[in-house]
């Protein structure tokens, strides 16, 4: 409960910063529909407005500055507008509605699951074979690596296309970006994790004639508990945005990354920053579900108070 | 074979580690009996080899030359047949585990009968005297109490030859003391074979049967003292004229090793 205070300090840093912003993003659009409106605007012509910058034409149209907060097609949405926005596509529509966020979301998050699922399972297998085999930390370790180097975003459509072209369509591949960008912080830290035995460890387990695989169950697998939450903690954030990443260019109907672009190609900014904030939402209760399955975990182990 | 039976017979003895600096020679012509029931002492300054040697007999190092058997097969062997119980300078302790769970370990590895575990455990605990701790996981004890659940780790699987890597030297002189005091204890009640090793002439003379003593460069043994000490040993027994005689004849023996360098 101790970082309440300050987490509670950075928001009211970050709100007071979009507050401010607001008003100079949004003047000039402002001033526009209201001299339309037939309000005196200062400067009167359009083109004198866009020599001035957002803050200037607030000083000179004060009355005007309350508008911007409220602007129906804001280049910067208030805070207030995206709070309302969320509000309605989340509580107040129907889930099973095309905009409702809580469908989208799910419709993010499945594949999401899945594909961290798959990137986990994956590590974890490759971790071990890294771990076990010189073979495989030779050839595995640098190919994952460099595997990471790859931008999704140039990586996300193709693989979308060319299993749009095997007729595979949905959850599957969009679950396969997920995995593709959960498996490496998986396989990083569980191989720190299974080497993290020290050679006394190991000695004492030789000293009892113990089999490889009796080290791997009372020892290693154990051992990496803590490398692996870590890494399950990078891997879930790294698995939506993976998700979120396939859905934008690839004219998606459903899906935060729908949402996000159909926001910006329709002019409806603040159908974009509610889908914005949603999936940021749904990262942080994801991060925050594993820390408390650590946590827990942890403790039972009894490792947490160590 | 003579009554008391050789536990450890070593014949000339050598073990080179290859480094990058070139071979150094950690063990040079080693010859040594360690018969059943002794408690025998290995010190020396760093690098004289004693746990070298220590780790030799437990088949954790291989020899370069020479022979050693330990209960009459190659350590190899012996370390197949569960023949020691090892204790390191740290309790290594598995934090995921509690004592008692730190305790089966080896015999859940090894395959006792799961209806034997509990009987087990109670008694190695109450060996080195924390009955009651079985449930507690390592970080909610001492130190001191950590490295006597490592020594009931040891002993949880019946072996007759315990082989002890400096396992006080981490902790303070008190507490030594005390652990000292319980060692002997255990060793008397239980009549295992003890190797110990040892940086402290006090500890070395106050627990031992039979003190060898080892210098470096390369690692040999310069002197085996056999202790004329009583078995019953109060720690009082350390201020006697005969236990100051043997930590003399010790402290010259070391001095004698450090002469040619």
């Amino acid at each position: 409960m101790k970082s309440v205070l300050p987490v509670l300090t950075v928001i009211a840093a970050i709100l007071g910063i979009w507050l401010l912003a607001v008003i100079p993003m949004n003047m000039h659009l402002v001033a526009d529909q209201a001299q339309r409106d037939g309000a005196v605007v200062q400067p009167e012509t359009p083109a004198a407005r866009q020599g001035l910058s957002g803050a200037a034409l607030a000083v000179r149209n004060p009355a005007l500055i309350p508008l911007t907060y409220s602007f129906k097609r804001p280049r910067l949405p208030s805070p207030q507008q995206v709070a309302g926005e969320m509000y309605e596509t989340i509580f107040a529509k129907k889930i099973t509605s095309k905009r409702s966020l809580v469908y989208h979301g799910w419709v993010t998050l499945a594949p999401t699951l899945l594909g961290f699922a798959i990137g986990t399972g994956l590590g974890i297998l490759l971790a071990v074979g890294i771990v076990y085999s010189r073979v495989m930390d030779r050839s595995v370790m640098p190919w994952a690596i460099v595997s990471q180097t790859i931008p999704i975003l140039a990586l996300a459509p193709m693989v979308i296309v060319v299993m749009g072209s095997m007729g595979i369509q949905g959850l599957f591949p969009k679950s396969l970006i997920a995995a593709y960008l959960s498996f490496f912080p998986v396989v990083v830290g569980m191989v720190k994790g299974l080497r993290s035995p020290s050679a006394m460890q190991l000695d004492l387990l030789r000293t009892y004639n113990a089999t490889g695989s009796q080290g791997f169950w009372t020892l290693r697998l154990p051992a990496s508990a803590p490398y692996l939450f870590a890494s399950l903690k990078i891997g879930v954030s790294a698995s939506l945005v993976g998700t979120i990443v396939a859905e934008l260019p690839t004219g998606a109907r459903a899906g935060f990354g729908a949402r996000m672009l159909v926001g910006d190609q329709y002019g409806q900014p603040l159908v974009s920053w509610a889908a914005l904030f949603a999936a940021a939402l749904t990262a942080a209760a994801l991060v925050g579900l594993f820390s408390a399955i650590e946590r827990i975990t942890l403790r039972r182990m009894g490792m947490a108070a160590a | 074979m003579s009554e008391p039976q050789s536990v450890i017979s070593a014949r000339n003895l050598d073990l080179t580690f290859q480094t990058n600096d070139g071979p150094v020679h950690a063990l040079k012509g080693v010859d040594l009996d360690i018969r059943q029931g002794e408690f025998v002492s290995f010190i020396g300054p760093s690098g004289c080899g004693k746990t070298t040697f220590l780790r030799v007999m437990a088949d954790l190092e291989q020899p370069t030359g020479g022979e050693i058997t330990v209960n009459g097969v190659s350590p190899r062997e012996a370390r197949e047949a569960r023949a020691y119980g090892y204790v390191f300078q740290a309790a290594g302790l598995y934090p995921w585990r509690t004592i008692g769970g730190n305790i089966r370990l080896p015999l859940e590895i090894m395959g006792v009968p799961k209806a034997e575990h509990a009987e087990r455990v109670a008694r190695v605990l109450e060996l080195v005297e924390l009955a009651g701790f079985e449930k507690k996981f390592p970080w909610q004890l001492s130190g001191g109490m950590q490295q006597r659940a490592s020594i009931a780790r040891a002993l949880s699987f019946n072996a007759d030859l315990l082989l002890m890597d400096e396992p006080f030297g981490a902790l303070d002189e008190i507490v030594r003391d005390h652990l000292n005091e319980q060692l002997l204890k255990l060793w008397d009640r239980t009549g295992k074979t003890i190797a110990f090793v040892t940086h402290s002439i006090p500890e070395a003379v106050y627990l031992s049967t039979k003190i060898v003593v080892m210098s470096p460069r390369p690692g040999r043994i310069t002197d085996v003292i056999e202790s004329p000490l009583p078995k019953e040993r109060p720690l009082e027994i350390r201020e006697s004229a005969e236990f100051l005689e043997i930590a003399h004849r010790v402290r010259e023996g070391l001095r004698a090793g450090h002469a040619d360098d």
